[in-house]
């Protein structure tokens, strides 16, 4: 199986990026929306499935559905080998040393708030502090306040410049004693900044402090590599690299995993169990309570593999192509402003429109069919950071296309023509 | 009409550029916040009531086309009305957004406020249109907590 996966990948590499035949594999992207073809630009938010992934999902309920470990029948033989196979396609993905290390969650928010509660609230003090970032997504803020309310530590925020970069000076100085934690988004949801995580996470380190990294925005356009990367979490969600919402992965270091208490109790999570004493399971089960979302562990399988039979080199070569293409051509709306111009930026486009709000400009281009996200995105700081109430975003992903961007680009002419 | 333009209507447009009764009212009694946080639309609605007759109705805040519109729509219609009147107001607003009332059988009773009759088609732009009516129903029952349309 995964011989042929590799075959695949080195033959499309050989060839040209054919963005046609990836859209082919979306039939989402066949339907029209407001008797137009639907141009799906929120991929941020979620991406779309490929008919493999959606097939393994139906395939696994309609030949293999039944519940994994401790059953002797076929079913549940087939289920378990399958859903195990997964975590071992998974480490190799993002290149963990074990599978042991691999925890199979509901999405990036559980596996932050398992950590939060497992890993930090029980090493953390009254006047301690666990350090953020001024763009952090809601799910990478608020596991850490509620730590903070329960044992009196404190959170501090690294800023961002104009251009929506974190303040590194301001992190490295930040690093004093008195921090336990260091919780960093890898890729901006709001501002597309990718953040220099390689170095965040070794001054930590050099301060003796652990590090999370939020990979939600990461996985489905670049590589990881969690062993070189050297953090001691990192955490993503499967809906938004082409897998189905409701599953998502926890990566932590072996040594953190063994430490830490069980998030949740139940099934499939103990050893033994009597009311004298229960015993818990090895690695990584003791953080799966209860049945887990096996279907969406097999489809996420295959939205690895179609990963990497697309090829995330490529991906992201493709991508910045449509970065470079889509903020030229926004650049030359009257009035229109990007929010979020780091150096390294990821594929998305976060604008404002003078004397137009967001919501009309999502309202107005979703007549086009194009489908752009607009508010404040989970990031309500950098909202206030950037002294604007929301903004309208464009997300792509290896799917999309420079004509696509030519729509969204007539679609905001046309805002301002209604506003005119 | 497309749907698109029976939700942005000339009225909405000119309304949106040029608001009405769109300042503080110094001499207000009576006023309420309302924000959602959704999008971040912020009004603030003032009125000058006396026994039980709103004398006056201005708004302040940001938002988008609809809301603001909608805010300036609404504070235009409010001069002379009693309490119970601004009330039925918006129960008739609330209906008409919400798709309960027919804009076309209903033009006579509404009035103005037909323009907003295509807002029941954009389910997601609802609380837009509805924020600054919230609001006036606080001012009115002189609520001084922000309304907010999560709640």
């Amino acid at each position: 199986m995964k011989t042929t996966i590799g075959n695949v990948a080195s033959v499309v590499a050989e060839q040209e990026y054919d963005v046609r035949r990836i859209r082919a594999d979306f039939p989402i992207l066949n339907r029209s929306v407001n008797g137009r073809p639907l141009v799906y630009l929120d991929n941020a938010a979620t991406t779309q499935k490929p008919n493999c992934v959606i097939d393994a999902l139906s395939r696994y309920y309609r030949e293999d559905n039944s519940n994994i470990h401790r059953g002797v029948h076929y079913l549940s033989q087939r289920a378990t080998d399958q859903y195990e196979s997964v975590r071992e396609k998974i480490r190799a993905f993002i290149n963990a040393g074990t599978e042991q290390e691999i925890v199979f969650v509901r999405g990036a928010t559980e596996g932050i708030n398992l950590v939060a509660h497992s890993y930090v609230r029980r090493r953390i003090g009254e006047g301690d502090e666990i350090v953020i970032s001024e763009m952090e997504h809601h799910s990478n803020i608020v596991p850490w306040q509620l730590v903070c309310e329960q044992t009196g530590a404190n959170l501090r925020v690294v800023p961002i410049n104009d251009a929506g970069e974190i303040d590194i000076d301001a992190y490295e100085r930040m690093l004093t004693p008195r921090v336990k934690f260091v919780s960093i988004v890898y890729v901006s949801n709001s501002l597309g900044t990718i953040n220099p995580i390689r170095r965040m996470i070794r001054s930590a380190h050099a301060a003796g402090i652990p590090v999370l990294i939020d990979g939600a925005q990461a996985v489905s356009h670049m590589d990881v590599d969690v062993r070189d990367l050297d953090c001691d979490f990192f955490v993503f969600s499967g809906h938004k690299m082409f897998g189905p919402t409701g599953i998502g992965i926890l990566y932590g270091k072996a040594g953190h995993l063994e430490s830490m208490p069980p998030y949740q109790g139940g099934g499939d999570m103990i050893k033994s169990v009597t009311f004298e004493k229960t015993i818990y399971n090895d690695l990584p089960y003791k953080f799966e309570a209860g049945t887990p979302n096996i279907a969406g562990v097999v489809a996420l399988g295959a939205a690895v593999d179609y990963i990497a039979s697309v090829g995330l080199k490529e991906i992201g070569e493709h991508e910045r192509d449509l970065l470079s293409y889509a903020t030229e051509s926004v650049r030359t709306i009257d009035g229109l402003r990007i929010i979020g111009t780091a150096r390294e930026k990821s594929a998305v486009v976060s604008f404002m429109l003078e004397n137009v709000h967001p919501h009309d400009i999502g309202t107005i281009i979703d007549s086009f069919g194009v489908a752009i996200r607009t508010g404040h995105h989970c990031t309500q700081p950098v909202m206030k950071r950037f002294g604007i109430p929301a903004t309208a975003r464009a997300s792509f992903a290896l799917y999309n296309t420079r004509e696509e961007i030519d729509i969204l680009t007539d679609g905001i002419r046309n805002v301002l023509k209604v506003f005119s | 009409m497309t749907d698109l333009d029976s939700l942005y209507q000339d009225v909405i447009l000119d309304h949106n550029k040029s608001p009405h009764n769109f300042r503080k009212l110094g001499d207000a009694n009576r006023r309420a916040d309302g924000y959602n946080p959704l999008c971040g639309d912020h009004y603030t609605v003032y009125l000058r009531v006396r026994d039980g007759i709103i004398e006056e109705a201005s708004f302040e805040g940001s938002g988008c086309a609809i809301s603001k519109a909608s805010a300036s729509v609404m504070s235009s219609l409010l001069k002379g009305k009693s309490e119970d009147e601004a009330n039925g107001l918006i129960d008739l607003f609330q209906n008409l957004v919400t798709g309960r009332i027919d804009p076309m059988e209903d033009a006579d009773r509404l009035g103005k406020l037909a323009a907003f009759g295509g807002v029941s088609e954009y389910p997601a732009r609802v609380k837009c249109a509805s924020l600054a009516w919230h609001t006036l129903r606080a001012a009115i029952e002189n609520r001084n907590d922000v309304v907010s349309t999560e709640e």
